[in-house]
């Protein structure tokens, strides 16, 4: 069996490995590096549980599902270097961690606001940690006048989610003609536009905010590229994730700002496309080729991703050759905002069409399938998760698109229509899914890096 | 306690809001909202909820689960 193993981020990849390590029999030596200070947490309860008030932002501990007792937790330490010759992982307090194998599940940060005199003003905020949402929690509770939400992804809607339920008037600014429209298109995400607006949401598509303006060090108002102004005290900054991977720059990895490149079993790819042996890699930062989309490479920000590949991961690491599993399930996601239950199954945003097939957009209670060349390749359900189960066997089956629902209630009337994704510079946030393989969308999101560093 | 609900696995059958609701809750229709670390006096319940989970999506963790 393995040598020592060094756990590298101890988020729910991390800590789902280290269990599943102790599960299949890895007794060894055990450590988890994390560069928060915190025992692994969920964080999806920041923006939803937390932000309402009900939960604190230090009880959402994530619970430990196998007996963690030997593990030694390197907490409130960041990694700063990986030398896969020597094998050992070099800590910013200048010691170092031997491996045998090792598991890179950094995952992401926030992407912050560009401007840095404007990102340091009192009322900015962003929400990934739960340092973040317990500083947006008080600052909510002190009724505000107005928040204003940048970027209408999955993030920025619950916050404004939230910021209604509790009464607080709150803007949100996306450049896409619709929220949610780089995860699931702009025909849906013109419904989530109506749940937004419908819930009181002043909902300004299509402009971007250009200046954060201050008063005395403090968020006072907003000017967008219409030349409208907005008085706002809190702006909170949705903009999507940025991989952590910068440690891993002179580490000879295939790591970048699109994650770190590895093989269906989680083995990292060094520099030259050589898969190593000793490292693995899983969570938000692992970009991987997907069977289900003919190998390409994908990175996804999926909860559930994280604890499937983490479990791979932790089996390879321990197998031989012949007993290395491939992570080929369909991705899953969810979203609760607006009192809606959003979930989605496969990669919509490689779709070209979209036709809702069961149930009623206006009650808001419906899914819709997403085809590409004639395939099912993904579904999204508002309010009816029951059904997502079955179009995941349409993805993994290859079901042609439009799909035949048989006996089931089907939507009436409906004809697939363009999906309308708008292309990544379109758009406020990143999204939370990367094509990143060698198709045309490779190209988009490479040039939305270089917009982004000239900008 | 510590609790973690898989919200991909859930579809919102509420038998947990029913046998625990002040741990959980549903916002709107079918989506569930719970609270991750309900004291201890709620144990019994949780454990019950999770049980009767007809798609096992609540995970807890064992009474003598590791300290921090």
């Amino acid at each position: 069996m393995t040598g020592p193993i060094a756990i590298v981020g101890a988020g729910l990849a991390g800590l789902r490995a280290a269990e599943a390590l102790r599960a299949r029999g890895y007794h060894g030596e055990l450590t988890v590096i994390g560069e928060e200070r915190y025992e692994p947490y969920d964080r999806p309860p920041l923006s939803k549980q937390v932000l309402t008030g009900w939960v604190q932002s230090d009880h959402t501990t994530l619970p430990r599902l196998a007996d963690l007792d030997g593990v030694n937790w390197e907490l409130g330490v960041r990694a700063v270097h990986l030398d896969l010759a020597a094998k050992r992982i070099l800590l910013a307090d200048g010691r170092d961690v031997p491996f045998d194998r090792c598991l890179i599940a950094t995952g992401l940060r926030a992407r912050p606001w560009p401007n840095e005199a404007e990102a340091a003003l009192d009322g900015m905020f962003v929400v990934h940690t739960a340092d973040d949402a317990h500083e947006l929690r008080r600052r909510l509770a002190a009724a505000p006048r107005r928040v204003l939400v940048i970027g209408g992804g999955f993030t920025g809607s619950e916050v404004a989610s939230v910021c209604r339920m509790l009464d607080v008037e709150v803007t949100l600014v996306e450049l896409a003609p619709a929220p949610l429209s780089g995860a699931l298109g702009g025909v849906v995400g013109e419904i989530a536009a109506q749940m937004q607006r419908d819930a009181g949401v002043d909902l300004r598509t299509g402009v971007r905010v250009e200046t954060i303006e201050g008063d005395d060090g403090r968020v006072s108002g907003v000017r967008l590229s219409d030349g409208t102004h907005v008085d706002v005290d809190v702006v909170v900054v949705a903009l999507g994730g940025v991989r952590n991977t910068e440690w891993l720059r002179d580490s000879r990895l295939a790591a970048g700002p699109q994650g770190i490149g590895c093989d269906a079993g989680c083995r990292a790819f060094d520099a030259n496309a050589i898969v190593t042996d000793a490292v693995f890699v899983a969570g938000d930062v692992a970009r991987f080729p997907h069977p289900l989309y003919g190998y390409q490479m994908v990175a996804l920000e999926h909860w559930r991703n994280a604890l499937v590949q983490a479990e791979i991961a932790a089996h390879n690491m321990l197998s031989d050759e012949a007993d290395r599993r491939p992570h080929v399930s369909v991705p899953w996601f969810w979203s609760i905002q607006f009192e809606v239950n959003i979930k989605s199954v496969g990669i919509p945003s490689i779709a070209d069409e979209v036709v809702v097939t069961q149930g009623s957009t206006d009650e808001r209670r419906f899914a819709a399938a997403y085809g590409r060349n004639g395939q099912v390749v993904a579904a999204v359900t508002f309010n009816a998760g029951r059904y997502l189960e079955f179009y995941a066997r349409l993805i993994e089956t290859a079901a042609p698109f439009p799909p035949d629902l048989g006996r089931v209630e089907q939507a009436t009337g409906d004809e697939p229509v363009p999906a309308d994704f708008p292309p990544p510079s379109a758009l406020t946030n990143r999204p939370t899914v990367v094509l990143t393989g060698h198709s045309p969308t490779e190209m988009r999101v490479q040039r939305k890096e270089t917009e982004e560093r000239g900008a | 306690m510590r609790v973690v609900v898989d919200l991909t696995l859930c579809q919102g059958y509420a038998q947990c809001c029913y046998l625990a609701p002040e741990a959980f809750r549903l916002s709107g229709e079918e989506a569930l909202m719970y609270d991750p670390d309900p004291d201890d006096g709620q144990r019994e319940r949780i454990l019950r909820a999770a049980a009767a989970c007809p798609v096992r999506a609540i995970f807890t963790e064992p009474a003598t689960g590791a300290e921090a």
